[in-house]
């Protein structure tokens, strides 16, 4: 399924690459507003899937570079390996670790395995519904 | 460094494709490295476990479950994580040997390693849920290593019953554990084993007792689950030789032993015990003497030991214990070398049938001289460490406190058996006229022999020598087997005395029996034929057909390709059952409070509803895509009217969505026509009307009574204290629930993946001509 309209086209161009900016900043701001993870994969997905409804599932395929199954593989992958630190320190899996890295001038970044956790539920999400639509689109052709 | 030690097998497994590319086929000796550590790193532990302590390592793992990944070493957990990864180190040499240029060897040896890292994990932990997950483990890697010819449809069948008959056992395990975990409290083993609970006088004991029997008799193929051992025989012979007679069958007797001090004290735990594992002796043995491929024969004289084992765990006496111990260290040490050479053998003439074979002293002298030794053990004569092993069995059972005479004739007449079983596995192939095979006969290489020759010079060094391994590490062993201290002193000779003499008796009667062997077996075989369709193994077979036509029926009745169906039963069940529950419990109220609602909620609430009659009445299929998705908006609004923005969001990201793909599919159907006919739809309209009365009930109940307290205030208050977040709704997703995310994340997976091949296999078959 391909579309060949101008408005839709050029809209897409402009609205995706803000979609996915938008989608990285609620996946960061979750922790503290609302946001996170599985709201931001949705905004990507949909980022995605307006892409794809202007310009057609092997564009997307292409833009994608990556199969979207291995975005999803990778999203477990960091979903599980968000439990792992916790081993060796001596604590119970799934317990969260925080660092603070002080950025020049003021204030300081707070990374912690759940934001690692936050991004694989991100990249899950992602995965998920693009392999949804892209399996369900080039069905179609 | 013990977390680090038993999970290293994992770790490795991991980088074998890697490996595997830079090694090549030297890949056998660079992984038998680790096992090879490994066993340096267990026998450094031996000076503290032999001076009686017991090592506890602590893990935490799920404290709130109870789970943990705490280690126990005493003497029985040292033996065997001795046993593992030394056998493990010439394993993995032989196999590299014995597999070379197989497409599959890097699957193997990441399957072999992760087995290894398993069954350390089984013997070590101390936590009985950890063990329980190891255990099982253990049943899958040994299911993917008998059907490591995938290809072979035997093989398959083969693996799929070992794992059915483990597995199904594993279940009924675990219900014994958990009843063993309410009747004493604990979820480790070392605080079971130190507290003077009378376990045997709760009400639950029987049961425990059964389902651990149980558990343990199907993993050690005791009869009369001893079938699928001979079966498991179709996966490679570095296999065999490690899982299904070194290690994994042992796994139930490990378990019936570190359990016997606190279980013991019943008369149906030991008497169980001794019942099972004399006839499992006796069928083994009968079975492994009428068999004439080399490794039957060899699984077969496993299922024996086993049986051996159980029955001397029943005895129970201090004697039957170190004679458990010794019979265990041997049969580890020479059954592991039979099969190894067993596959040599098969390996170098091409066959596995011992009738087919004859005088390959002469092609192949080594792997001759060295199997001649290892039969020697297993037919227990001396200087080996078989004949320790088998004189101190002879002797607790003459002394044991129950049924000592038919103990006594079970255990003569299987060693009569053993007796001509190792001439059948030694002198059959080996001498008598040369017969030609498939392969030019010639010895095996050295990576083959050197497993074999090492396990076979310690049965010697340990026979000529007991009292060697017996300070180290089996007086250890044999004390946390049988609750206290022990002095086992072996010795190869106790002078002339009645066990010796019936070994001397059994001598003479097994080699009789082999020299008519040859006029027997035709017969036997017969015989065997006959009982099989009788025997436990048939009944498997009925029991699996009767599994699959029961679920053959339940599909046809409750999946018969109609969706609507599969909904309606869905729903009626779902809402049966809840409703059933609310108005027991709750009773009928009906009572609409109105008066706070704003203007503006009522119209959200009658857009919601317009949009639902809508889509229900609407012919328009995408009308009716159209309208669900108002109704989510609307729902969203609500949301968000009620301050909770991140679900707002979700909301309405998850209905554009649903929407766009129930689009992508809508393309995909047929042309609407009407089905159902007129009754159909006022059922279903019952039902609906049905499902919706009782939801409204139930959020009303909900509303009108709170049986617990709610825990949003232990959220809102320790949201930022515990987890440094704001956002409560995100904090609790990735981090007070996050397992169930988790969970949640890899059932998205699942989905991805059921659609993906929905959609691309279907594709596929249509292109197909």
């Amino acid at each position: 399924m391909k579309t060949n309209t101008l408005i839709l086209h050029t809209a897409a161009l402009a609205i995706m690459p803000l979609q996915l900016m938008f989608s990285v900043f609620l996946l960061l701001r979750g922790h503290d507003e609302p946001g996170g993870g599985f709201i931001g994969g949705l905004v990507a997905a949909s980022a995605f899937v307006l892409y794809a409804f202007a310009f057609g599932a092997e564009s997307t395929r292409q833009l994608l570079r990556v199969s979207p199954r291995d975005i999803l593989a990778a999203g477990l992958l960091f979903g599980l390996a968000s439990t792992i630190p916790a081993f060796w320190t001596g604590q119970a899996m799934l317990t969260a670790l925080w660092w603070e890295v002080p950025l020049p001038g003021e204030g300081y970044l707070k990374l912690s395995t759940v934001l690692i956790f936050d991004i694989g539920v991100y990249l899950a999400v992602l995965g998920t519904l693009m392999t949804f639509v892209i399996s369900l689109m080039e069905s179609e052709e | 460094m013990m977390l680090l030690a038993v999970l290293s097998g994992f770790l490795l497994a991991v980088a074998v494709p890697t490996l595997y590319r830079v090694a090549g086929k030297h890949i056998g000796w660079v992984l038998a490295l680790l096992p090879a550590l490994l066993t340096a790193y267990f026998a450094s532990l031996i000076p503290a476990v032999s001076d009686g302590e017991t090592l506890l390592i602590r893990n935490q793992w799920m404290p709130g479950l109870g789970v943990s990944l705490d280690f126990m070493v005493d003497g029985l957990a040292l033996v065997f994580a001795l046993l593992i990864s030394g056998i493990g180190t010439f394993i993995l040499i032989y196999a590299g040997s014995y597999l070379q240029g197989h497409k599959d060897l890097g699957r193997f040896y990441v399957t072999m390693l992760s087995f290894m890292a398993s069954m350390l994990g089984l013997v070590l932990s101390d936590n009985l849920i950890t063990f329980f997950v190891f255990w099982e483990l253990t049943s899958i890697t040994s299911y993917m290593l008998i059907g490591f010819n995938h290809e072979d449809a035997e093989a398959r069948k083969c693996a799929l019953q070992g794992l059915f008959v483990t597995a199904g056992g594993g279940l009924v395990l675990m219900a014994g554990l958990i009843l063993l975990i309410f009747i004493t409290g604990s979820y480790s083993f070392s605080e079971i084993l130190a507290s003077d609970l009378a376990i045997h006088d709760h009400g639950y004991y029987t049961a425990a007792a059964v389902c651990i029997l149980i558990g343990a008799f199907t993993k050690s193929a005791q009869v009369p689950f001893h079938f699928w051992l001979p079966n498991a025989m179709a996966a490679p012979t570095p296999v065999s030789a490690y899982l299904h007679s070194a290690t994994m069958v042992k796994a139930g007797v490990y378990l019936l032993a570190r359990l016997n001090s606190s279980m013991d004290g019943d008369a149906l735990w030991s008497n169980s015990l001794m019942f099972f594992g004399a006839a499992t002796m006796l069928t083994g043995a009968y079975l492994a003497f009428s068999s004439t491929g080399i490794k039957k024969v060899l699984a077969y004289s496993t299922v024996m030991a086993l049986g051996t084992l159980t029955m001397l765990i029943g005895v129970g006496t201090e004697k039957a214990i170190i004679a458990f111990v010794c019979v265990l260290v041997a049969h580890s040490l020479y059954k592991g070398a039979l099969f190894m050479l067993a596959g040599a053998l098969d390996h170098e003439t091409g066959t596995k049938d011992i009738t087919k074979m004859g005088g390959l002293w002469r092609s192949m002298p080594r792997t001759a001289a060295i199997t001649g030794l290892a039969a020697l053990s297993l037919a227990g004569l001396p200087p080996l460490f078989g004949f320790v092993a088998k004189e101190l069995m002879f002797e607790s059972v003459i002394n044991s406190p129950g049924w000592p005479w038919a103990l006594l004739t079970a255990a003569v007449a299987s060693s009569i058996l053993v007796v001509a079983v190792a001439g059948l596995v030694f002198l059959k192939p080996f001498f008598g006229p040369v017969r030609t095979t498939p392969k030019q006969p010639h010895d095996a290489p050295v990576a083959m022999l050197i497993g074999p020759a090492v396990l076979t010079l310690l049965a010697l060094i340990f026979g000529v020598a007991p009292f060697l391994p017996a300070t180290f590490v089996l007086d250890a062993t044999v004390s946390s087997v049988y609750g206290s201290g022990v002095e086992t002193a072996l010795a190869l000779w106790h002078g002339v005395n009645v066990p010796l003499m019936l070994s001397g008796a059994s001598l003479l009667a097994g080699s009789l029996l082999f020299v008519t062997w040859q006029r027997l077996h035709s017969t036997l075989y017969a015989v065997n034929t006959a009982a099989s369709r009788f025997g436990p193994e048939a009944g498997y077979f009925r029991f699996m057909l009767g599994i699959t036509q029961v679920a053959s029926w339940q599909t046809r009745v409750l999946q018969n390709g109609v969706l609507g169906i599969y909904l309606l039963i869905l729903v009626l069940v779902t809402f049966g059952l809840t409703g059933y529950t609310l108005f027991t419990r709750h009773g009928f109220q009906l009572d609409f409070d109105f008066s706070n609602g704003y203007f503006y909620e009522f119209g959200i609430a009658l857009l919601i509803v317009a949009a639902t009659i809508f889509a229900s009445v609407t012919r328009s299929r995408l009308g009716s895509v159209a309208s669900v998705g108002v109704l989510g908006f609307g729902v969203a609004l609500i949301f968000i009217h009620f301050s909770a923005p991140d679900l707002g969001i979700t909301q309405l990201l998850v209905e554009t969505l649903t929407v766009i793909l129930l689009v992508l599919v809508l393309f995909k159907l047929p042309p609407f026509v009407n089905l159902s006919s007129p009754w159909e739809r006022y059922r279903d309209l019952a039902v609906a009307v049905f499902a919706g009365a009782i939801m409204t009930l139930l959020m009303l109940a909900v509303l009108d009574i709170q049986y617990f307290d709610s825990i949003s205030s232990y959220y809102i208050e320790n949201s930022y204290g515990l987890a440094f977040g704001k956002n409560i709704v995100n904090v609790i997703l990735v981090d007070f629930r996050q397992l169930d995310t988790l969970g949640e994340i890899f059932v998205l997976g699942l989905a991805a993946m059921g659609v993906y091949s929905m959609v691309k296999l279907r594709a596929e078959d249509q292109h197909k001509p």
